[in-house]
Parts: C-alpha cells; structure tokens; sequence
C-alpha cells in the first residue's frame, strides 16, 4: 500500500466495510448457532436451531445488570473491549472487499495485537473477581495465549513472504493473483498451524469445550463464570464475533476468491459477501463436525499441540524461503 | 527536597543539551585540568545526544517522585545526596569523547549506583546484593577497560574520532578482541545473558527511584557502549563481519527468551520488572545484531528498520519501565510488600498508582495502545523484511528471531497480566495491602509525566520522528545512510511494503469500544433496576481471600511448560491420618524458583574462587616478618627480571 491508495479509498469499499461489520455483528451468533445445530444432529439430537443464540442474547439482554462485589472498573469494561477490538478486526480484515479504509492502520501483526488485547481483558476481569475458577480461567488462557502468539507471529511471516507485506489487502491480493503458490509447502504448513492456532483461540475443542458445565475443566467459561445479563450478552456475542472473524481471515487468507477489488462495484459487495459468508459456514460446518469426533485434550498436552504447531509454522516459513515463487 | 529537585533540574539539562545535540550539531567541551596528562573532553554527537536526553527525562520523572518518597520513606541523608550524582555520572558517559573521560564516567556511575543500591544496607539481602553487582559491575569494568586500552593503543589516539578516523588500519584480531571484550563488558552492565545475575538481585533492593533510574536508564549505557565502540567507531572503517551481528542476535534472542521466562514465574514485583529489564535489553540487542547483520549484507535500508526498532525499544522501554517501577515503589511504600502473593485489592485503595502501572504493564506487554507496540513492531517488519536470497545465515536467522521475539511478546503478556492483576486486582491477600494509602501528590506528579511520555510512544510516535531520523544519519554504517522509517500518522517503510497507524488504532477502537457498550443498551427498558450480588462460592458461605489465585498459582501453568528451562524445586509433603493411609491430615507444598543460569554458572566459579582464596590466605597469617621477606623477594625478582 502506498500513499497514494490511502487517500482514494472509494465510497463502495467504505460501504463494503459497513456491511462486513454489520454481518459480522448480526451473522455471528447464526455461526455459533450452525455449528451448534450440525453437533447436535449427528449427536442424535434435535438442537434448538440456528436462530437459538440470538434468542440467548434477547433474553440475557433483557435482564438486571448485576455488579459481583468487589469487582472494579476492569470487570465491568472487559466486555466492551473484547467486543470492540472483535469489531475492529471485523472492519480491518480483507473479508467482503480488498479496500478497507483501515487496511494501511493496521497489518496482521496489529490484527494479531487487537485479538491478544481482547484476550487481555478478559484474563484480567477473571482475575478481578478475586474466585478461585476466574484465576484459574485466566491462569489458563494466558498460558495458552502465551504459547499461540509464536505460532500465529510465523505463520503472518510465512503467508507475508509472497506478497512481501504483512498488511492484509496485500497478502490476499497476492494469492488471488497467484493461486499456485497455495499448494507450496509454505503456504499448506502455514494453514495447518494457523487453524491449530485458532482453534486454540476461540477456545474450540480439543483446547477447550465450549458447552463444558464442569468449571473444573474450563478454561474460557471458568474466566467469565461472574459474568450476568446483559454483559455475559456481550461477552457471548464477542466471543462469537471471535470466532466468526478468524474463521472469516482463514478462509480469504486461503480461498480468497469472489472477494471485491479495492474499488468494487455494488454487485461485487455483494458477490463478496455471499462468498464469504458460504466461506465461513463451509469451515465453521467442517469444524462443528470434527468436533463430534474429538475429545478434549488434557490441558497439560495442549503444550505439545501448540508445539507442534509452532514448528508447523517454522518449517512454513522456511519453506516459503527455500521453494519461494517470484511473484509477478 | 533538595536531593529530588537537583535530580530533577539535572535532568532537565540533560534533556536540553542532550535535543540541542541532535538538532543542532556536535558540541565539544575540554576540561584540561581535572585528568593530569589527557584532561576530560566530551564530544556530544546525536547518539549520545539521545541517550543522554533519554537518561534526563527518567532523571526528571524521578526528581519529582523522589520529593514524596524521601519523606515518605524517611530515606536517609546519604543516599540523597548521592543520587544527583549519579544523575551527572550518567549523563557524562554518553558525553564523553575520549577513551579516558568514558572511563572516569563509567567508573563514577557504577561506584555512585553501588552506593545507592546498598542505601538500606542494614537488611541482610541487601548486603549480598551489594557485594554481587560490586564484583559484577567491576569485572565489567575491567573487561571495558582492556577493550578500551587495546582499542586506543590500537587506533593510536586518546579521543574517540581519531580512533575512529584510524580504525580502518586496526588489524582484524584486534578488532574481534575489542569486540567480545566490550560485549563482555557492555553486556554486564545492559543485563545480557549470562551476565545478567547481578541486575535482578541489585535492582529490587534499591529503593524504587533508584531501580527506576538503574533500570530505565543505567542499562542504556551499556547499549550504548555497544553502538559506540563497535558498530559507530569500529564499523566507521566499513562493515563489520557476519559473525558480530550474528552473537548480538544471538545473545539479545536468549536474553530475551530467559529474561521473560524468568519474569513470567517471578513472584517479587520488582525482581519481576528487572528481569523484564533483561528481556527488553534482549530485544535491543536483537534488533541491534539484525541492523549488523543486515548492513554486513548490504541491505541498508531493512538494516535501518531494525536501527530505528533498537533506538525506538529503547526509548521507550525507558518510559514505561520508569513508571512501573515508579508505581511499585508507591505500592511498597503504601504496603511495605513487594511479594505479589500477598498483594492484591490495591484498585480501590490506590486508584492512581493502580492506572499508572496499568500504564507501564500495556506498555511492557507490547500489545496495541501500549508504549512497547510500535518498537516491537519495527523489529518484527525489519526481521520478515530482510533479504533472503542465497543467504542461508539469514533464512535461518531471521524466521528463529521472529520466533524468539514473538514467544517474548506472548510471555510478556502473561507477566504483565499477572502483575497487573493479581497485585492490583482482586481482593487484599493480607492485612498490610488491605490498609493501603495512595501516594502523595509529588509522587504522582513524578509518575504521570512517565505515563505521559508511555502514552505518546503509544499513539503519537509521529512526535519522535524527526528525533529518530537525525540520530540514525550519525549511524551510517547500519542504515544510517538509507531514510529510515517515517514515523508519520501512517508508519511507513521505505523500501519495503507495510504501513500502521498506532493513533489511528486507538481512535478507532476507542468507536468500537462505544459502539459494543451501545449495543448492550438493547433491550434496557426491559431491565429491572441494576443490583450489586455476592461471588459465586459454590453454594459456600463466603471465599476467603485465602481462596483466590496468586502470583504462583497464576504462573504455575507456565511453569510446568517452561519446566526444563526453569528447574524449579518443588517439595510437596502429604501428612496422613494415623488410621488410614486415605485420609489427608495436611499438605505442605513449597516451591523455590532459583535462577537456573546463575545456579550452574555462577555457583561453581564462586566455590573456586572461595577454595582458592582459602590457599591464598595461609600465606598472609599476619606476621611483618613474613610480609617483609615476601616484599624484599619481590623486588629481588622484579630487579632480576628488569635486569
């Protein structure tokens, strides 16, 4: 990007980033509520349906406000900003067109910032409460959160060395461009370990169990147990938006077709955003059912998943060295 | 009063001359009767400008904090008098401009900084830190002082630019000496791996405004003596070897590594920032050894970045290390503790001091909105930018520092999470964090203008633009010669693709977080009127704040990952009942997180030199008989030998 690019962002990709917000902000809770439905009927249940998390979040938004005593100010800001920085990478990302106005403010590695950020108040505000399952939860996230960084840092490295940037617009562009490149060594090691990595960071088996009841074993749940109404509202949505966001950077980092240029004309938004949203319920259905088949791991394992997926990243790169392409 | 408003004032002029240097030029100044023979001479360049300026402005913050903390802490008179002193001495080693002024500097910072350290030298730990950084900091010295000799034999001249003019005529042997003899010395003093055992044992025992001033701007001088002596006046010839900027990285990416790892499970507030001291020094070295490297293979312009990434890192390092360790010793003050396990609650009882070191901690932690972000970030971009080619040094080296740099920022991350909340957040784990008292108005002042410094690094790093770009062109031979980054609203990278806007982040966060909070105001007139409840205890009666997770528990994870590096001991004694072997009476858990690098390293040269200082002994029983037969044996051999 160059500074040329910056000041002719066009009225369409603003647009395009309106409405990859507002997707995000109303599909998400429809992605949880998917996946939800997928285990559910190959569990042999009926589910409650797609629309079952937004009729969660109606409810739980509809209810008192309750403050855990002795808790401060962190706790009750932590949802707000898991929320909003979500948001943010929802309007930075690459998902519906190329040309986000904020692409050049911020590049993968402020994206991966933003996500840590997130992650940070949320490990505080379990701290917060002063319970033994809040610092439990957060001993925990931070732990892993600690070990999924390396991994996320080299594979932004290993996906940025073909298009030589690590902003987002450029990465995506320059697969688009050159669709050969994806079956490179570089590239596949790099889409292992950075789905290991996200699986690790929305807290989806076998890191973590979502719909786990026991606290002992959570470690997302166990952070947000003294969350209620309306702010357990927002810390479900986030985490939702989360995991729609990553879900949505796989897929265009990896398939970046149907995706709208920097300038895209109204039928290209919208072929964009149908493209990604079939995109996202692709890989969220794929996951959704690997997780049927899936135990969760013990937690003191779960280093050895990451490990292994660190040097995934590192050979990724690696390779991407060795066996590089010139690009154009 | 006095002692913190002549700090304060020295600082002030350090700042001063320090930007006078970098914006206006070279200042000499020749003081010939203070040295017999050479006399003191100091030539201000932009670099030394920098750090001198640097060393000003964390000079200035803790003045003004150490008005409060004096009468506070009822610090005694000698200590005072002896901080504007050090205060001079640091601010004459970046000025000085002969191998011989550097010297006296040197030595008068670290005999200036070991009296400091020993302030409270009535507590046994105190003593023993004392007499550790003495023989570490002199061994230092030492090693400085040969490099020094041989590099002015060497170059012919007492002054640094003669030195540098000549040095092209020094012989490679020479130079390589210099060079592992310097990072030896430098090393020691920035707290570089393995030489780092002194700063997390000096660091906490001193009082705070000192351990702000050592750590935030002592550790500096080191790094600086590495920019000047090897990569400005011995690479003034030309590029320096592969191999010089391969140990920098080398050395800076494990002292990154263990520095974080050993402040991830550190349960001693303090103890915890030193080491984060260490991992911060790390990353500059790092960055320092990627810019050699990268210039050692002609690419100047990536090897700019990672300049710039080093300067940056440190500058602001300076800033919010200032500041954390600023607000631990309001903590301290305010509780007498610097155990994390027993800290907690201090948010409702020390407001301020709780957001000055949530300052510090988002900025040590390197995520977005905090000081460290746009430092690590340059040296991230300059590392995945670096030419590959046919270079396999360098697609090897760079792919392992990206990792190295990366696991620093992820354990950085657990560390300020857990100093931040367990010390501040939560409920009060003892009686003395429950009785807490926010710090006086001049500590708080003292504070705030840290913070005010973390906070431009953070959003407006456009600010120290111009600064960076004048003091990187005194550098030509690691990139000073390219146009460094432009440090604008957009950060931008000349030469390479990728741009970040860090006030343009925060703006807009600042949105999304309004927009979330917005959202949740869906559905409010449904809602009952907002209520306070008790915790969820599991249907218990009440937690105790016994119950809560400490720093060790907190840390207890990371320890069991990281437990080949760490070597903890660990005891757990399991007492039963009497009358079955499956009831449990008690457990007895203890746990000691030594330094494993000064347990293999260190222990083993001390027990040498403590046998053989045994052997030495017996030929001194204190008899002048003896000691006037030794002397006459003496001189008969040096008279036989000169002969």
């Amino acid at each position: 990007m160059s500074a040329a690019d910056v000041s002719t962002t066009h009225a369409t990709a603003i647009l395009a980033t309106l409405l990859q917000v507002l997707a995000v902000l109303a599909g998400a809770p429809l992605v949880v509520g998917g996946m939800r439905q997928i285990r559910a009927r190959l569990e042999g249940r009926a589910g409650g349906g797609i629309g079952q998390p937004w009729r969660d979040l109606r409810k739980q938004l509809r209810k008192q406000q309750i403050t855990p005593l002795g808790t401060t100010a962190v706790f009750a800001l932590a949802p707000a900003v898991v929320a909003g920085s979500t948001l943010l990478i929802a309007a930075i990302l690459p998902l519906i067109a190329l040309g986000s106005p904020l692409d050049p403010a911020a590049d993968l590695f402020g994206v991966v910032g933003l996500l840590f950020l997130g992650t940070v108040a949320l490990t505080l505000a379990g701290l917060d409460t002063g319970t033994a399952f809040g610092g439990m939860g957060s001993s925990r996230e931070i732990t892993i959160a600690a070990l999924v960084e390396p991994t996320i840092l080299l594979a932004v490295f290993a996906l940025s060395v073909p298009g030589q940037s690590a902003n987002l617009a450029a990465i995506v562009s320059a697969t688009a461009n050159n669709p050969g490149q994806l079956v490179s060594p570089g590239s596949l090691l790099a889409f292992v370990a950075l789905a290991i990595v996200i699986i690790a960071e929305t807290g989806r088996l076998p890191v973590d169990n979502p719909s786990t009841h026991l606290e002992l074993t959570m470690i997302h749940e166990a952070m947000v147990l003294e969350y209620a109404g309306p702010k357990l509202a927002l810390v479900e949505w986030a985490s939702a938006m989360r995991l729609t966001v990553l879900l949505g950077l796989m897929a265009n980092l990896f398939l970046p077709w149907g995706i709208a240029g920097p300038d895209p004309s109204l039928l290209a938004v919208l072929i964009g955003f149908v493209a990604i949203a079939v995109k996202i319920a692709v890989l969220a259905g794929v996951l959704a059912a690997g997780e049927v088949f899936t135990a969760k791991l013990r937690l003191f394992r779960i280093p050895e998943l990451l490990a292994g997926s660190f040097l995934l990243a590192l050979l990724a790169v690696t390779a991407s060295y060795f066996f590089a392409t010139p690009t154009n | 009063m006095v002692s913190g408003g002549l700090t304060a004032a020295l600082g002030a002029v350090g700042v001063a001359l320090g930007l006078t240097v970098v914006f206006g030029g070279p200042r000499q100044l020749r003081i010939g009767w203070l040295l017999p023979l050479v006399g003191v001479r100091f030539d201000l360049d932009p670099v030394g400008g920098l750090f001198m300026a640097a060393t000003g402005a964390v000079s200035i913050a803790v003045g003004i904090y150490t008005v409060g903390y004096a009468q506070r802490e009822h610090l005694s008179r000698f200590p005072l008098i002896v901080l504007p002193l050090f205060v001079t001495a640091m601010l004459g080693v970046p000025a000085a401009g002969s191998v011989t002024t550097f010297l006296l500097a040197w030595e008068l910072m670290a005999a200036a900084s070991l009296v400091l350290v020993l302030s409270e030298h009535r507590r046994e730990e105190v003593r023993s830190a004392g007499v550790f950084y003495a023989v570490m900091t002199q061994l230092g010295f030492a090693a400085i002082l040969l490099a020094l000799v041989v590099l002015s034999a060497a170059g012919g001249a007492d002054s640094f630019d003669t030195i540098a003019a000549n040095s092209g005529g020094i012989s490679p042997g020479t130079r390589n000496a210099v060079f592992l003899l310097t990072l030896m010395g430098f090393g020691s003093k920035a707290g570089l791996l393995p030489l780092h055992a002194w700063l997390p044992r000096a660091h906490p025992e001193a009082p705070s405004p000192v351990s702000a001033l050592m750590s935030a701007a002592m550790v500096n001088m080191g790094i600086y003596g590495i920019i000047r002596i090897d990569l400005q006046i011995l690479g003034h010839a030309g590029a320096s070897p592969h191999w010089w900027g391969l140990t920098l990285m080398i050395f800076g990416a494990v002292s990154a590594v263990f520095g974080v790892l050993q402040a991830s499970v550190a349960t001693d507030l303090k103890r915890l920032l030193a080491y984060s001291t260490t991992e911060n020094m790390g990353l500059v070295t790092l960055a320092l050894g990627a810019a050699t490297l990268l210039s050692s293979y002609g690419a100047q312009d990536v090897a700019a970045l990672a300049m710039t990434a080093a300067l940056l890192i440190i500058l602001s390092h300076a800033a919010f290390k200032t500041l954390a360790f600023l607000a631990a010793g309001s903590v301290l003050a305010a509780t007498g503790l610097r155990d994390l396990d027993k800290l907690g609650g201090l948010a409702r009882r020390m407001p301020g001091t709780t957001v000055m070191f949530g300052i510090a901690a988002l900025g040590a932690s390197g995520l977005p909105l905090g000081a460290g972000f746009v430092g690590e970030w340059l040296l991230l971009q300059s590392l995945i930018h670096s030419p590959h080619e046919g270079t396999t040094l360098l697609m090897l080296m760079m792919p392992l520092s990206v990792g190295a740099v990366a696991l620093t920022t992820g354990l950085g991350i657990a560390t300020m999470v857990k100093a931040f909340g367990v010390g501040f957040l939560a409920r009060p784990r003892s009686a003395a964090a429950q009785a807490a008292r926010e710090a006086p108005a001049s500590m708080m002042a003292g504070m705030s203008l840290a913070a005010a410094a973390c906070m431009v690094f953070a959003v407006a790093p456009v600010l120290l633009g111009p600064l960076l770009g004048r003091v990187l062109a005194a550098l030509p031979t690691v990139g000073g010669g390219e146009a460094g980054p432009v440090l604008g609203t957009y950060l931008r990278l000349p030469g390479v693709a990728g741009s970040m806007s860090p006030g343009l982040i925060a703006g807009a966060l600042v949105v999304a977080v309004l927009l979330a909070v917005g959202l949740t105001r869906w559905g409010a007139r449904h809602r009952p009127a907002a209520t306070v409840a008790p915790l969820w205890a599991c249907g218990a009666d009440s937690l105790s704040s016994r119950m809560q997770y400490t720093a060790t528990s907190f840390a207890e994870p990371l320890q069991r990952v990281f437990d080949n590096v760490l070597q903890p001991e660990t005891d757990v004694e399991v007492t039963h009942f009497a009358e079955s072997q499956y009831l449990v009476e008690k457990v007895t858990y203890r746990t000691l997180q030594a330094d494993p690098v000064e347990q293999r390293l260190y222990t083993p040269v001390i027990r040498a030199v403590t046998t053989w200082a045994q052997y030495v002994r017996r030929a001194h029983p204190g008899s002048v008989h003896l000691y006037l037969a030794y002397g006459a044996l003496g001189l008969l051999i040096v008279l036989v030998i000169a002969r």
